[in-house]
């Protein structure tokens, strides 16, 4: 470190942010406080309640008719101006930004209103007609496969939609062979890095040009672009795709926003005015993207002293209810390091991606990474603990040794530096394992559940922009032509005063990337940091960029400032060359230093830096021959090592590969069955370290957001397809409560293959931490099967085995909450009424007497002869909530028997169910007898289930109580309530 | 309070940042949109709009309050306080700011005006907040960057410095 903290050095040093000042006095700007033309309208979603329905029809009419609306557009609306997005794979489907016939997951698209305010848009939603058709859906990627699943996408004919496999080296021969055969199976859940800030879209028309101008606070990478453009229909540069200076967090999740930048175009054209959308929480954790979930079954072959010479993948991938771009890119982004920090010679994957009723998966901090560590050092675990080895021996074991960089993995990847042995001893001296270890043997001996977990990673960066086509057959590749690289770039320019502006394609959200180039740029140049600005706003018809563009893959560092620093090298060799003329000296004796180009044996001899670097500017004829000009350089720049898929399949997926190597000590509460993380050590290889400060606040902010994906985060879907975690309420995000302190330790070794010898830091954390905290609990319980997120539920059924039912069985009827998630209810009953059958039967056929005995209805209206449609308020416990209704007449016999089905749906969750209603002359009037089954799903279901039980009968019932009365109406009031008593006797009687 | 009426705008007086303001919303208007998008101060952000993530949080006559729970309405007389009264002068950040800069106790700052909102209130009411005292005030608010170590330092330093500023003779 002391290398890095020279005298007159900036980078290598925590300098405080230039960024700061602006964000802490609250004049950030996001891109919900830039300024918008005057006409700008606002426009709101209305989302699919369903995770799987047809869509028979949508009436528009009266959310037309409301005053301040301008449009209102279905997804056949945006089909017409719009072409479907690209899919990554070669399959038989379309990809939309909104719902056409069918939806797919709960929150997808289904209608656009464009409206004078937001307020507005959303009444306007309300008025929206949908009637959807119910299909059974998927959730589980296991189950999705099955022959009998529901197939989301008919014109592919299974919810397979892409399958490839690999083989590298010899690994069946190595796992013949081997004296052991070591396997594990684990099921990686979904979760989210979700920023604080959501997507935000402003979109403008230009009908003139047929050209879109859109501000999004979009992330890149920019080949979304590309996708943007032609789903617009347009040239790319009729798309001109802009960033606000100030984005509120990322983490993968704003490459997201890219089918709202689409939808906003398209409303901005159909509106004939600018239109913004800022999402809200709600839609924002139902329908922007998270992390794949994965089944993974990983297969070791193993010699007796630990060492694996074999790994065979089975990767299921799970991407939710598209493929949308750059998907299935999670299942791909580690194919050159799929040995993790290990040197294994034989590999086997076979990667299969299916589609389920859930939301379309995208970039999420740590992609990919999560998901192979979990099973990769799950197993490394496994292994020791079979053969009866220390764990730490079988990782030291196996570790690339130190002297094999650069080491081409297996499958292709080329780790670029590394001394993982070194860093693993220094982090088990300096961040007291020994200690930890006694403090374990401690815990025990007093009986309490004490583990410690261990995880070595390597951690990926600057992606190769060509992986993706690793899925491809080797033939289809030749065909399409190679794909590779991952271009950087970077300006800088010097103003007619001297002072310095930077100009990068990076689009950060909060890394400080103003304020390390400033550094970078600064210190080649000699000047002050304040000497140099920098701007990071992306303008794609202004800026220099590609399709590499954008901030993911942790690229930065290694990528982004190696190129602004040879941007600035450009100028400077130039400059010392002018400086060289004046000062009568050679070029290669002038210094940068202090603002001034010194003669380095003569320090008297110097000319100030403004004055040499204005002269492009105002005295071009005075520059020597072959100068050119200083004002402007432009630097592209990518790696030669990355380049396309060898015909073998072999992949570099990314050009840096820093090492991390965790450990930590967990107690778990025998009672409670809660996790407390007693000690965390993290020791990471970034390479060269630009700003200690922000490296170790990346750290920090990866290893929060993998504590919340180890111990508390899921997106939560029921068997229906029914979203459970839709607010932060139900998807907790940790707090500076549940957020330990980590040490963090560093282990420099510079890559050779970046400008500036750093790699990649921001995801590392996600990647190591969620395994080495289910290591940790694994010691602690003796369980194999580890799940995450490890709630204190869950691990209270690994103490305590599952919760068992209640042993007095209830007398009510039976409750059963299916494998499809849905609460089933079912009931029967029975009412005596003076009215003849004849009239009652009318009442049932009748709006009005139906507005009147419904419980909570606002409105029902008839559609046809045998189908009514109901607006309702309905109270359950705290939640009241407003829901459609739809009731549909079958079976008819009149005036004898009717069969009621009907639906509901709402914010707050469906219900769905069949009714049948007969009718027996008596010799007072009529019987009314009645069974029905019910199902309720969606938020509503997962809130308390006798709660709802309960309340589900008590509605069902005042239904036939009010049914009862009007029937009987006329009648002596005591006779009535006689009635009502006695039904209500039956209802209990009936529980 | 006067009878409000749905179908139109109502004026609300108050004092925002120190000065008297008169304000025109319907009776739905959250106080984090009156805020940002009629007045046109955007340093109190939104981020949940369902007051778990404390971004959008105010102070409300000096108690800290999630202006997305607020109706606009419901500030009707009172004192407002936000953000960008934080700082003494444009060009010079308060304390608490100083050190938020210092200890790098933000990255992408859309979560920091509510924080820096609900720790100036701990500070003012109690001089003597200690770690505890910050991690329990703090614990209102969702941070996605930092992992909350450095916002903790950050506002210790902050504690420090406006106690010695208190007892100078100390």
């Amino acid at each position: 470190m002391t290398r890095l903290e020279m005298t007159g050095a900036l980078v290598g040093r925590t300098v405080e942010r230039v960024e700061d000042a602006g964000l802490l006095t609250g004049r950030g700007r996001y891109i919900d406080d830039l300024p918008v033309r005057r006409d700008t309208a606002h426009m709101a979603i209305l989302r699919s309640p369903h995770g799987h329905a047809g869509i028979r029809a949508i009436d528009t009419t009266a959310a037309r008719a409301l005053p301040g609306v301008f449009a209102v557009m279905t997804g056949e609306d945006v089909a017409r101006l719009t072409r479907s997005m690209t899919v990554g794979v070669k399959a038989n489907v379309e990809c939309w930004p909104i719902a056409r016939d069918r939806v797919r997951y709960v929150g997808e698209p289904v209608a656009l209103v464009v409206a004078e305010n937001r307020y507005v848009a959303e009444d306007a939603l309300d008025l929206i007609d949908v009637d959807y058709e119910t299909f059974n859906a998927v959730v589980d990627p296991e189950k999705a496969l099955a022959a009998d699943a529901p197939v989301l996408h008919p014109s592919l004919g299974s919810n397979l939609i892409n399958e490839r496999t690999f083989r590298y080296g010899n690994p069946e021969a190595a796992l013949a062979e081997a004296a052991h055969r070591i396997s594990i199976r684990i099921a990686y859940p979904r979760n989210s890095c979700t920023p604080i800030e959501t997507y935000g879209v402003i979109a403008e028309y230009e009908p003139g040009e047929d050209a879109y101008d859109v501000t999004a606070n979009f992330q890149g990478p920019f080949s979304i672009h590309a996708v943007i453009s032609r789903a617009l229909n347009v040239p790319g540069n009729r798309m001109r795709l802009r960033t606000p200076p100030d984005s509120g967090g990322s983490f993968g999740i704003k490459q997201g926003v890219f089918p709202y930048v689409i939808l906003a175009a398209v409303a901005a054209r159909v509106s004939g005015r600018p239109v913004k959308w800022i999402e809200d929480r709600l839609e924002h954790l139902t329908a922007s993207v998270s992390a794949t979930n994965r089944v993974t079954t990983l297969e070791a072959a193993v010699a007796a002293d630990g060492r694996i010479t074999a790994l065979s993948w089975d990767q299921l991938e799970d991407c939710g209810a598209h493929l949308r771009a750059p998907e299935p890119a999670t299942l791909y982004r580690m194919h050159g390091n799929m040995t993790g920090a290990y040197a294994i010679e034989n590999v086997a994957i076979r990667n299969r991606v299916v589609l389920t009723n859930k939301t379309p998966t995208g970039l999420n901090r740590g992609f990919g990474g999560p998901q192979i560590y979990f099973a990769l050092e799950r197993l490394i675990h496994k292994i020791a603990d079979e053969l009866g080895l220390d764990r730490l021996d079988v990782i030291r074991r196996n570790l690339v040794p130190a002297n094999a960089f650069p080491y081409r993995t297996a499958t292709g990847g080329l780790l670029d530096s590394g001394d993982y042995q070194t860093a693993l001893d220094r982090a088990c001296a300096e961040g007291g394992l020994e200690a930890l270890r006694q403090r374990r043997d401690a815990a025990r001996a007093e009986g309490r559940l004490y583990g410690i977990g261990y995880a070595a990673v390597v951690e990926p960066s600057v992606s190769n922009m060509g992986y993706i086509t690793t899925l491809l057959t080797p033939e289809e590749r030749a065909k399409a032509g190679p794909k590779n690289g991952a271009q950087a770039v970077a300006t800088v320019a010097i103003d007619p005063l001297g002072s310095v502006n930077v100009k990068v394609a990076s689009v950060p959200q909060g890394q400080g990337h103003r304020t390390v180039l400033a550094q970078v740029v600064a210190e080649r140049l000699g000047l002050a940091m304040e000497a140099v600005r920098v701007n990071t706003e992306l303008d794609t018809a202004r800026d220099a960029w590609s399709i590499a563009s954008g901030n993911y893959a942790s690229r930065f560092a290694p990528a982004v400032a190696g190129a602004a620093a040879l941007a600035a090298d450009r100028i400077r060799s130039k400059l010392a060359t002018i400086a060289a003329g004046q000062l009568n000296i050679t070029a290669d004796r002038i210094d940068f230093r202090a603002g001034k180009l010194v003669d380095r044996d003569n320090p008297d001899n110097a000319v100030s830096f403004g004055r040499v670097a204005a002269a492009s500017h105002w005295a071009p004829s005075t520059l020597p021959e072959g100068t050119g000009q200083t004002i402007r350089e432009t630097v592209f720049w990518t790696p030669d090592q990355l380049q396309a898929p060898t015909a073998a399949d072999g992949i570099n997926s990314s050009l840096c590969h820093g090492f991390i190597f965790d450990f930590c000590g967990v107690e778990i509460d025998r009672a409670t069955g809660q996790i407390s993380i007693d000690r965390y050590v993290t020791m990471h290889d970034c390479g060269r370290i630009l700003h200690p400060g922000m490296v170790d606040g990346q750290v920090r902010g990866g290893f929060a957001q993998a504590v919340g994906a180890a111990l508390y985060e899921e997106y939560a879907y029921g068997g229906d397809g029914s979203f459970l975690t839709g607010t932060l309420a139900d998807y907790l995000i940790p707090t500076v409560m549940e957020t330990p302190e980590p040490l963090i330790l560093h282990h420099e070794t510079p890559s050779p293959f970046t400008p500036l010898g750093a790699k990649g830091v921001g995801e590392g954390n996600c990647m190591s931490t969620p395994v080495c905290i289910a290591n940790a609990v694994a010691d602690a319980l003796g369980v194999e099967d580890i799940r995450l997120p490890l709630s204190p539920s869950r691990v209270s059924e690994w103490l305590y085995g599952e919760e068992r039912p209640r042993t007095a069985p209830q007398n009510a009827a039976p409750v059963a909450t299916g494998a499809s998630g849905e609460r089933m209810l079912t009931g029967s009953g029975s009412a005596e009424v003076t009215a003849t059958r004849q009239s009652v039967w009318a009442m049932l056929l009748d709006p009005n007497t139906l507005k009147a005995i419904i419980p909570g209805a606002h409105e029902v209206r008839k559609v046809s002869d045998t189908h009514f449609r109901a607006e309702v308020t309905l109270g359950i416990g705290p939640v009241k909530g407003r829901y459609r209704a739809d009731i549909r007449l079958s079976d008819m016999v009149e005036p004898e028997a009717v069969t009621l089905s009907g639906g509901t749906e709402g914010a707050l969750g469906s219900g769905c169910g069949t009714g049948r209603v007969t009718l027996t002359e008596t010799a007072t009037g009529t019987r009314i007898d009645y069974r029905y089954e019910a199902a309720i799903g969606g938020k509503v279901a997962s809130v308390g289930g006798r709660l709802l039980d309960g309340a589900a009968r008590v509605v069902i019932g005042q239904f036939f109580q009010a049914l009862a009365r009007h029937a009987g109406g006329g009648g002596p009031p005591s006779a009535a309530a006689g009635l009502i008593q006695r039904l209500v006797a039956l209802f209990r009687r009936r529980r | 309070m006067p009878r409000l009426n749905a179908a139109r705008k109502h004026t609300i007086d108050f004092t925002l940042n120190g000065k008297a303001v008169s304000a025109e919303a319907e009776n739905r208007m959250l106080l984090s949109d009156l805020l940002r998008h009629e007045i046109g101060l955007t340093g109190t952000h939104v981020g949940c709009e369902h007051g778990v993530c404390g971004a959008c949080t105010v102070q409300i006559d000096g108690k800290p309050a999630r202006a997305c729970l607020t109706l606009a309405q419901q500030v009707r007389g009172s004192d407002v306080r936000t953000v960008e009264a934080l700082a003494p002068d444009p060009a010079v950040l308060s304390p608490l700011q100083a050190a938020f800069r210092r200890h790098h106790g933000l990255q992408c700052g859309f979560c920091t005006p509510g924080i820096l909102m609900s720790l100036d209130a701990l500070l003012r009411e109690q001089p003597d907040a200690g770690r505890e005292d910050i991690r329990e005030h703090l614990s209102g608010h969702l941070c996605r960057c930092t992992g909350y170590a450095t916002i903790v330092e950050a506002a210790l330093a902050a504690a420090e410095e406006q106690r010695k500023e208190e007892t100078p003779n100390a």
